[in-house]
C-alpha cells in the first residue's frame, strides 16, 4: 500500500541514503537478522548511523576498509550464515569495481546479499565524473538472480530496502547522496515487479525512475498548462518490470517518454523499449544522460546541463504527443 | 570409501577419479586438482574438518570453501569419496545437464558453500562466513584452498587485512602452494614473492607444509584448527600434477584434457603406485 503526500502536507526534502540507516535499524528491532558491510563510507551511507544505534549493532556493522571487492565477499559470506546482509559504498564502487563479485559470487549462487550503494547518479554533484554513476541500472539488471529497485524518495527507499530484506536472493537498491522532494507518505509499501500511477494521464506516459520521478510530476504540471495530460508512473522496480501497468498506460496514450538519472544505454530507457517493441510498439522518447561521462556541478545545475529536468521531460513529451497523434 | 583405507590410498583413488572423469570430459584442470588430492584427502578423511555426509547442511559444520574453483574435480572426487555423491556422477562431468559443473555450482551439489570459478573470491568470502559464525558463537571453523597463482589477485590480500583485523582465529586458508600458473612458473609471470611473509605482514599466523605428506598436513592441520587471535595460513608446497609422472611440474597440464592413451598410462601409473 502507498499514499502520495497530499498537496496540503508539507513536502519534506530528504535524501534516499538516509533511509539506509534508519531501515537497517528498524529491520534489526524487528529480529531481522541485519549486517551490513562497508568500505569506509560509513558516514556518507549512513550504515554508521546502524552501527553507532547499539552495541549489538556495532558488532553486526563490518568495516573492509577501501576494498570493495572485498565488501562484497565478505557479505556473500556472512549471508551464507543466515544473515541479511547489506552492502554499502558509493554506487561507482560498490557496483563497478566489484562487478565480478556481485555477478559470480553474490548472483550466481543465489546469495541474500543486497547491494545498496549510495551517492548514485549525478547526485554525487561536485566530486565530478569519476563519482557520478550512470552505468549501474545497465550492470545490475543484466545480472541474472539480481533484482533491481530505483527509489524515488525517502520513503520509497525505506520501502525498498525492506523489501529487499525481505526477499530471499540478490537485489540492488539505488540510492542518492542528494536530497531531494517527499513523493510518497512515509510509512508507504512498494512492491518488487509493481509500477505505481501517481497521476492518471490520457495523451502521454512519463515512465520515470528514481529522482526523475518528482521531475516527471513537475513535467506533468508544466504539461497540463500546455493542455497535454500527462501519465506519470513511478518504475520503482526496474527488475522484475511490472510489463501490465505499463502496456495498459500505453494502450490508453499512445506514447511516452522515459526519464531516468543514468546513461541512455542499458537502463530503464532500453527496458521499456525492449518491452514495446515486443508487446506494443508505441512512440517513445527517452531522457538521459547521453553516452558521456558526468562532470562536476551542483545537483540542480547537472539536472538541467544534462537536459535531465522537468522542463526536458515536458518538451520530449510534446514533441511525441505531436508525432504520435 | 572403505573405513579401513589409508590415507594414502584414498588420496591416489581421489587423483584415478580427477584423471578419469577430466579424460571423459575432455577438458579440465588436471594440473591443479592433482596437486591438491593430499590436502583434500587430509581436511575431509582425517577428522580435521568436522563435517557429515548425512547432514551437510548442519550447522555446526565446518566450512570449507575451495576458492581455487578449477580445481572442481579435485572437490567432486572427494566429495563422491566422503559420500555426498555417487561415484559413477563423475563421468557427467562438464557435460550438459550434470550437477558437476566446470566450476564449483553450490545451488546444484551439498556442501559446496558458494559457487567458485573466479579466482581470489574464496578468502573474502571464507571471512564473510567466520564473521557470521562469530555472530551466532558458533564454534565451526573455515577453510579455503587458494592456489599460489590466485594470490595475484589483489582482492587476496584485501581479505588478508579483513580478516587479520577482526582477528578470525575460526578462518584458515590452505595454499596449494604448486608454484606454476597457466602461462608458466609464477616466478616468471608475475612474481608474488614470499606468500608466508606477506601473509605474516598481515598479522596471519603462517605454517609451512610438505603438501604431498599426508601425516604431515594432518599434524599442520590439526594444530592450525585451535582458537588463537589470528587466522592461520598453511602454505602446502605441491607438485603440479603430482602422481602422473608426465603431468608433474608441467604448467601445459593446467587446463588440458590428457587424450585416451594418456589417461590410460596416467591410470595405470596412479594403479602401480597403489600396488
Amino acid at each position: 500500500m502507498f499514499r502520495l503526500i497530499g498537496s496540503d502536507e508539507e513536502s519534506k526534502m530528504r535524501a534516499t541514503r538516509e533511509a539506509f540507516g534508519a531501515t537497517l535499524i528498524e529491520l534489526a528491532d524487528e529480529g531481522v537478522p541485519v549486517v551490513a558491510v562497508d568500505a569506509d563510507l560509513m558516514g556518507s551511507t549512513t550504515i554508521g548511523k546502524f552501527k553507532a544505534s547499539s552495541p549489538e549493532n556495532a558488532r553486526r556493522a563490518f568495516n573492509a576498509g577501501i576494498a570493495e571487492q572485498d565488501m562484497i565477499g565478505i557479505a556473500a559470506g556472512l549471508s551464507l550464515t543466515g544473515c541479511v546482509a547489506f552492502t554499502g559504498s558509493f554506487a561507482v564502487f560498490g557496483t563497478g569495481r566489484a562487478y565480478d563479485q556481485i555477478r559470480n559470487t553474490v548472483c550466481y549462487s543465489k546469495l541474500n546479499v543486497k547491494i545498496a550503494p549510495t551517492h548514485a547518479g549525478i547526485s554525487v554533484g561536485p566530486d565530478g565524473g569519476s563519482h557520478q554513476m550512470l552505468e549501474d541500472i545497465a550492470l545490475m539488471r543484466a545480472i541474472p538472480n539480481m533484482k533491481v529497485f530505483v527509489p524515488a524518495d525517502y520513503a520509497a527507499c525505506a520501502s525498498a530496502l525492506r523489501l529487499a530484506a525481505k526477499t530471499p536472493g540478490p537485489a540492488y537498491v539505488r540510492m542518492g547522496r542528494a536530497k531531494v522532494p517527499q513523493v510518497y507518505a512515509d510509512g508507504s509499501e512498494l512492491e518488487a515487479g509493481r509500477a505505481y500511477v501517481l497521476r492518471e494521464g490520457k495523451d502521454v506516459t512519463l515512465l520515470a525512475c528514481g529522482v526523475e520521478v518528482n521531475e516527471a510530476l513537475k513535467a506533468a504540471r508544466m504539461l497540463e498548462e500546455t493542455g497535454i495530460d500527462a501519465e506519470v508512473i513511478d518504475v520503482f522496480s526496474i527488475k522484475p518490470l511490472d510489463e501490465e501497468t505499463i502496456l495498459t498506460s500505453l494502450a490508453k496514450t499512445g506514447c511516452a517518454v522515459v526519464a531516468e538519472e543514468h546513461s541512455l544505454i542499458g537502463g530503464l530507457g532500453d527496458a521499456i523499449a525492449h518491452l514495446c517493441a515486443q508487446k506494443h510498439p508505441v512512440a517513445l522518447a527517452f531522457i538521459g544522460t547521453e553516452d558521456r561521462f558526468g562532470k562536476s556541478g551542483s545537483f540542480d545545475e547537472l539536472l538541467a546541463y544534462f537536459r535531465i529536468d522537468a522542463a526536458a521531460i515536458a518538451d520530449a513529451a510534446k514533441t511525441i504527443h505531436t508525432k504520435a497523434k | 570409501m572403505a573405513k579401513d583405507q589409508s590415507l594414502e590410498s584414498i588420496a591416489r583413488s581421489i587423483r584415478h577419479d580427477i584423471v578419469d572423469m577430466i579424460a571423459k570430459a575432455g577438458s579440465g584442470h588436471p594440473g591443479g586438482s592433482l596437486s591438491c588430492a593430499d590436502i583434500m584427502t587430509a581436511l575431509f578423511f582425517a577428522d580435521i574438518l568436522d563435517h557429515d555426509a548425512e547432514r551437510p547442511d548442519a550447522p555446526e559444520r565446518d566450512r570449507f570453501v575451495l576458492s581455487k574453483g578449477h580445481a572442481a574435480p579435485a572437490l567432486y572426487a572427494t566429495l563422491a569419496h566422503a559420500g555426498y555423491l555417487d561415484r559413477a556422477e563423475l563421468s557427467t562431468l562438464r557435460k550438459l545437464g550434470s550437477r558437476l559443473q566446470g566450476h564449483p555450482d553450490s545451488n546444484l551439489l551439498p556442501f559446496i558453500e558458494v559457487s567458485t570459478g573466479s579466482l581470489g573470491q574464496g578468502l573474502s568470502i571464507s571471512s564473510g562466513i567466520a564473521c557470521g559464525l562469530k555472530l551466532q558463537d558458533n564454534p565451526a571453523f573455515v577453510f579455503t584452498l587458494l592456489g599460489d597463482g590466485e594470490c595475484e589477485e589483489g582482492q587476496v590480500w584485501e581479505a588478508a587485512m579483513f580478516a587479520a583485523h577482526q582477528k578470525l582465529d575460526n578462518l584458515i586458508a590452505i595454499i596449494d602452494n604448486n608454484s606454476l600458473q597457466i602461462d608458466g612458473r609464477i616466478e616468471d609471470v608475475c612474481n608474488p614473492e614470499d606468500l608466508g611473509e606477506k601473509f605474516a605482514a598481515f598479522g596471519w599466523e603462517v605454517i609451512h607444509v610438505d603438501g604431498h605428506d599426508i601425516p604431515a598436513l594432518v599434524e599442520v592441520l590439526k594444530q592450525a584448527k585451535t582458537k588463537g587471535s589470528a587466522p592461520k595460513v598453511v602454505i602446502a608446497h605441491t607438485v603440479k600434477g603430482k602422481g602422473v609422472s608426465f603431468m608433474e611440474g608441467e604448467a601445459s597440464w593446467h587446463g588440458k584434457a590428457p587424450n585416451d592413451d594418456e589417461a590410460k598410462t596416467a591410470l595405470t601409473e596412479l594403479a602401480e603406485q597403489e600396488a
